[in-house]
């Protein structure tokens, strides 16, 4: 097992390596010149151009430069933002668990929803149940969020007035960030309310970032218990005369698990695409909607510290649910 | 549950500030400030966020107006030649008391020094302490030329020694860029080895002291208690920052901000005939423009410019772009800025006479490119939609248009190129109210191959333009710029499309508010009514 | 032996090919959503074809005096303008009927792309593996290492925001799904029997790969196309949705949507139908996908 999990680990070095390289000749390729960005209408001189290059390191050969960025890597230095003139890293460290907040709710809210329905579409196969478990599924997987997003603030913000438009919590509560994560900091600030503010800013935010999760998961179970409830020791069971629920619960979900879990694993990636689009609709303040301003910004580089360390994440969490997956099922090891 | 979340609210609110009468003002700002030492960058959301609620200048801006008042300065001279400034401090001004920062003494000649020494000099401790800064209005404002020195004559008196007399050296101090930091507080830092705090945590001398910044999403000030204006009326202000403007709207309605910027256009009647709410109005001081290339056939032209110029339907424009926030353009600086010439007449929309005169001309058959910039701008808010209505308009006296766009910084750097294909739109908001900051960057020969996107040198114009900026009286310098926009009303480089007319929209209760004609957003004097 | 051993292949091949053309359809058409799903697309690619005749106005025709016209169901909409107008008095039916032509043409190419490439890349890693094979699975693993929209947006901004860019960064994050698809299919066909008789039939490798055993891994191939097309839709919207895909004034949905952004608490319907056609769309294929994975995928056709 140890080895398995080392020889995976091995994998990641030359991928992490090519995703270094592309985030930063991708920056590069950028049209268009943060300077410029920055000078805005205003211009500037031929002169002042050149100083300001040299002050970046952008007159250097892209090679040194990427050695520059590696070296910097090394140390856990991601660079400085051009436009804010802060740390990369530090940027992404206090927007990341607005993010991961956002994301973790998410996915609660898809496997707490997915998994039983689409255990009980199986159960019940080819039932009006079934047909509409499967069809709002369908629905929901094929749902552009940015659009779904907007229709759930015009109702319930504008029309309703049930939640709020936008942001974290309500201004009203002011408490230094502990741990970065609202629901948290909101409870150990001891204020009245605070962890309800919070909760209702999450409400509709999460359900937009949940939804393709929630159908493919929803999706995945079912065909995972279909295929496992067709298995001999299923029907084995089943003929010992033990209960439904039995069977299905005890037996059946157990190995039907196996496929899904992988499936939220692949579903980080799919959050990450979706925080983009999420964040940016409902300016919370996370990383997502960070990556989409600075590429707007040309801030070279925080899109390439972001792409980095977005990617790196990525490939950590696909390890990790490779590692439980073989865990699981030793079959695939070798 | 209604009571008992209104009942957890207002105990939240005790607990926040201490005592039950605080008061606390919400502005829902349009982005996250870069940072809080203004001169490192040039982004009006920055200053709303620092120089204007933490700092104060030596001269500053009254408010409301472009005229120039004193600020930490009480008075100053200029010698006869023009070269020297004496400014008299004002005495008994503190900074800011606060958790990371307690003064020892109080604002002197020093801190002037420092604030200006930090930009100037190389060797300045302060001048590289945050990775990148480049102190860009300072440069942008030729400050390193036409300062050859700051003295201290005493702790109350500072001489400013100029390269050149620059009429509008005065109003250039007034801007953001020339805050002034506390040395002190500096000091503390460079010792304690945490010098990028001061771009951080900002201390200054300003009405509001800097509380918390939570990146994206909120920053606190507390009104100043020993302010040397008064302390302010209001004790908590709190940006919540909101990206999204028809989020701010919605949180504005909802009474989660008490006031807000840049609304949608195209809402701004239905916020008027909301019965919680006021707008503000007042024209910006910008103008939203078409540079034609003028170094470019058929463009070089001035009838051909002026024809086209006579297909463009403003009307339409101001209703379906500014959607009634917009005032038609007919000369190059904003109708609230002096020297303006209210005698000049605009160019008729006449699309008849606009094809004759083009046939006249020899140009049939024409087809060329206009050039719309991809994001918001206050001179144009939809440069897109702009560039879809000139091109119908074009298309009636039978100039077929292409629409091109860049990514922004892009746009900005091959607009510049003398070889342009195409005509641009652009725009610009005024710095620091004087014309020539309109007039010579925008359309001066130095320009060419910049700033002026025409690419347009006309010498008679040039010399009017140069020539005012060395006269001493506002008198005399209005002459020659009234002059020079006739020159530039014959000649139609540009076609002037609109000034924007700048809206706040904001709760009733909010009291005082004065909208600023540079663009910015002040908070000193804001009262909210019980 | 050779030759007569083809000529038989040949005549099993035709009479197969119509059998399982049968059976295909057999199974598809027992999903009622599939057969929906594709009388539904079947009427969009009919929309789309028609735009000229069906749409009552320009997409692009401004009418300066009915800007925000409601449809025409609410107070003050009118028969001329039956979803309603948008800010710039542009009809928002015609504009959702042109931008179907965008939307299944941003499917096509996009999938073409990806798949072409996808196959040529795939094939050669799985067929002759070695450095190569390596080469390609780490730049594949590279590029899925990002979140698609991520990457297809910073190379969008690299290309340059328009609809042809936008379709092309989507078919190159769609890519690695192909080349492993194709990878796998050919790793697991290579061993049988038929491809070692072949090659000792002395087939060259072109011939091998493209003839011998790619038609017997079209099936994952097939599912997967309809599945990035749909795929293909939602991201390029989301790109126009952005600002990073086709540009205004083409009645793209997504670049409808963003237009139509800040209208959102004014006027409901140019917000509301673009997204509607989108969802509709993207529905109707992903059923159709649907019906074609149980058609095409014995181990699913039993449960």
């Amino acid at each position: 097992m140890l080895r398995f999990v080392f020889y995976r680990l091995a994998l990641l070095i030359p991928t992490f390596i090519g995703v270094s390289i592309v985030s930063f000749a991708f920056i590069r390729l950028l049209p268009g010149d943060p300077i410029m960005l920055l000078a805005g209408e205003r211009g500037i001189s031929q002169d002042r151009y050149a100083e300001l290059q040299a002050l970046y390191g952008f007159d250097q050969p892209l090679v040194v430069q990427y050695f520059n960025y590696l070296l910097g890597l090394l140390q856990g230095d991601l660079g400085t933002s051009i436009v804010t003139k802060r740390p990369v890293l530090q940027e992404f460290l206090t927007l990341f668990p607005a993010t991961l907040e956002l994301s973790f709710c998410a996915i609660l809210l898809a496997i707490v929803i997915g998994i039983p329905v689409g255990v009980l579409a199986a159960v019940k196969r080819g039932t009006w149940l079934d047909q509409t478990v499967m069809g709002t599924a369908l629905v929901g997987y094929s749902m552009p969020i940015f659009w779904w997003g907007l229709l759930l603030i015009i109702l319930f913000s504008g029309i309703l007035g049930w939640t709020p438009v936008s942001g974290r919590i309500s201004l009203m509560y002011f408490f230094p960030p502990v741990t970065g994560f609202m629901l948290i900091d909101s409870l150990l600030s001891g204020q009245a309310g605070a962890f309800r503010s919070a909760v209702s800013h999450l409400i509709l935010p999460s359900i937009v970032l949940a939804t393709i999760p929630l159908a493919v998961i929803a999706r995945q179970t079912r065909s995972a218990m279909l295929e496992v409830l067709g298995e001999d020791y299923v029907r084995t069971a089943r003929s010992k005369g033990l209960s439904p629920a039995r069977v299905i619960g005890l037996h059946a979900l157990r190995n039907a698990l196996i496929p899904v879990i992988t499936t939220i694993g692949l579903q980080v990636g799919v959050l990450m695409a979706g925080a983009i689009l999420t964040e940016t609709i409902f300016s919370w303040p996370g990383i997502g909607k960070w990556m989409v301003d600075s590429v707007f910004k040309r801030d070279y580089a925080v899109v390439q510290g972001g792409l980095l360390l977005i990617a790196g994440i990525i490939m950590i969490v696909n390890l990790i649910v490779d590692v439980l997956y073989g865990l699981i099922n030793p079959r695939i090891r070798h | 549950m209604k009571r008992f979340s209104f009942a957890a609210a207002l105990l939240a609110a005790t607990v926040l500030s201490g005592a039950a009468s605080a008061k606390t003002l919400v502005y829902c700002s349009e982005g996250s400030p870069e940072g809080f030492d203004p001169a490192l960058y040039t982004a009006g959301t920055t200053f709303d966020a620092s120089s204007k609620p933490v700092y104060n200048r030596l001269v500053q801006f009254e408010p409301g107006t472009t005229n120039t008042v004193p600020g930490l300065a009480e008075s100053w001279e200029i010698s006869d030649d023009g070269l020297e400034i004496t400014f008299h401090l004002r005495e008994g001004v503190k900074f800011h008391s606060t958790d990371f920062f307690t003064p020892s003494r109080d604002f002197n000649a020093d801190d002037v020094i420092f604030s200006f020494e930090r930009q100037l000099k190389e060797d300045h401790p302060y001048h590289a302490y945050v990775e990148g800064a480049s102190w860009e209005y300072f440069n942008a404002m030729s400050m390193p030329d036409l300062l050859t020195s700051i003295e201290k004559i005493d702790d109350h008196t500072v001489k400013f020694v100029l390269s050149r007399p620059e009429a509008p050296m005065i109003a250039n101090l007034a801007m953001d860029f020339a805050s002034i930091f506390s040395k002190e507080y500096a000091d503390q830092l460079a010792e304690s080895g945490s010098m990028s705090d001061l771009n951080q945590k900002p201390i200054g001398t300003g009405p509001f002291q800097f509380v918390a910044y939570q990146p994206d999403a909120v920053i606190r000030y507390q009104a100043n208690p020993d302010y040397w204006n008064g302390k302010q009326p209001i004790d908590d202000l709190v940006f919540a920052i909101t990206t999204e403007n028809s989020v701010r709207q919605q949180k504005l309605l909802a009474g989660e901000c008490h006031i807000m910027p840049y609304p949608n256009p195209a809402d701004i009647e239905s916020l008027k005939a909301n019965d919680a709410l006021k707008v503000d109005e007042q024209e910006g001081l910008n103008v939203g423009y078409l540079a034609y290339n003028t170094q470019q056939e058929p463009f070089d032209n001035p009838k051909v410019r002026k024809a086209l110029n006579m297909a463009i339907n403003k009307d339409a424009i101001l209703d379906a772009v500014f959607q009634g926030a917009g005032q038609a353009a007919k000369n190059p600086i904003p109708p609230t800025m002096w020297s303006y010439d209210e005698e000049i007449e605009d160019d008729p929309y006449d699309p008849d006479a606009a094809k004759a005169m083009l046939e006249e001309e020899g140009v049939t058959d024409l087809s060329m490119k206009v050039w719309a910039m991809p994001v918001q701008r206050p001179y144009n808010p939809n440069a897109r939609r702009m560039a879809e209505l000139i091109q119908e308009d074009f298309s009636k006296v039978g100039v077929d248009v292409e629409i091109v766009s860049y990514e922004w910084g892009e746009y900005l750097e091959r607009s510049k190129a003398v070889d342009r294909d195409g005509a641009v739109l652009l725009g610009w908001t005024g710095d620091n109210g004087d014309p020539d900051n309109f007039l010579a960057v925008l359309l001066g020969c130095d320009a060419v191959a910049g700033s002026n996107r025409a690419q347009w040198c006309n010498e008679e114009f040039d010399a009017l333009v140069q020539k005012a900026k060395t006269l001493p009286t506002q008198e005399e310098r209005a002459e020659l710029y009234k002059e020079a926009q006739v020159v530039f009303k014959r000649e139609a480089p540009w076609a002037t499309i609109a000034h924007s007319v700048v809206h706040m929209p904001m709760r009733k209760e909010v009291t005082g508010y004065k909208m600023d004609p540079l663009g910015g957003h002040h908070f000193e004097g804001v009262d909210l009514a019980e | 032996m050779a030759q007569s051993n083809t000529i038989i292949t040949k005549g099993a091949e035709a009479g197969t090919r119509r059998a399982m053309l049968a059976e295909f359809w057999y199974y598809f058409s027992q999903n009622r959503g599939a057969v929906m799903g594709l009388y539904v697309f079947l009427a969009i690619v009919a929309i789309a074809l028609l735009a000229p005749v069906i749409a009552p106005h320009e997409p692009s025709l401004q009418n300066r005096g009915a800007f925000l016209v409601p449809p025409v169901w609410e107070a003050g909409g009118s028969w001329d303008y039956i979803l309603g107008t948008d800010a710039v008095g542009r009809d928002i039916l015609s504009r959702l009927i042109y931008g179907a032509r965008f939307s299944l043409f941003i499917g096509v190419v996009v999938v073409s792309l990806a798949v072409s490439v996808g196959i040529i890349v795939g094939l050669v890693a799985g067929y002759f593996r070695g450095w190569i094979d390596t080469a390609i699975t780490r730049v594949m693993d590279v590029i899925l290492a990002f979140p698609s929209l991520l990457l297809a947006l910073v190379l969008v901004a690299i290309l340059g925001p328009g609809l042809v860019n936008a379709m092309i960064a989507i078919a190159l994050v769609q890519q690695p799904h192909y080349v492993r698809l194709t990878r796998a299919a050919v790793m697991g066909e290579k061993g049988r029997d038929y491809v070692t008789a072949a090659r000792v039939a002395g087939a060259g490798h072109l011939r091998l790969m493209f003839r011998t055993i790619l038609p017997n891994c079209t099936a994952p191939l097939i599912v997967q196309a309809a599945l990035s097309f749909s795929t293909a839709i939602l991201d390029a919207a989301a790109l126009g949705f952005l600002g990073m895909g086709a540009q205004p004034p083409a009645p793209e949905w997504g670049t409808m949507l963003a237009e139509a952004r800040e209208f959102i608490m004014r006027a409901w319907w140019v917000v509301t139908f673009p997204g509607l056609a989108i969802l509709i769309t993207v529905l109707a294929i992903n059923l159709m996908g649907d019906g074609l994975r149980d058609a095409l995928d014995p181990k699913l056709k039993r449960s």
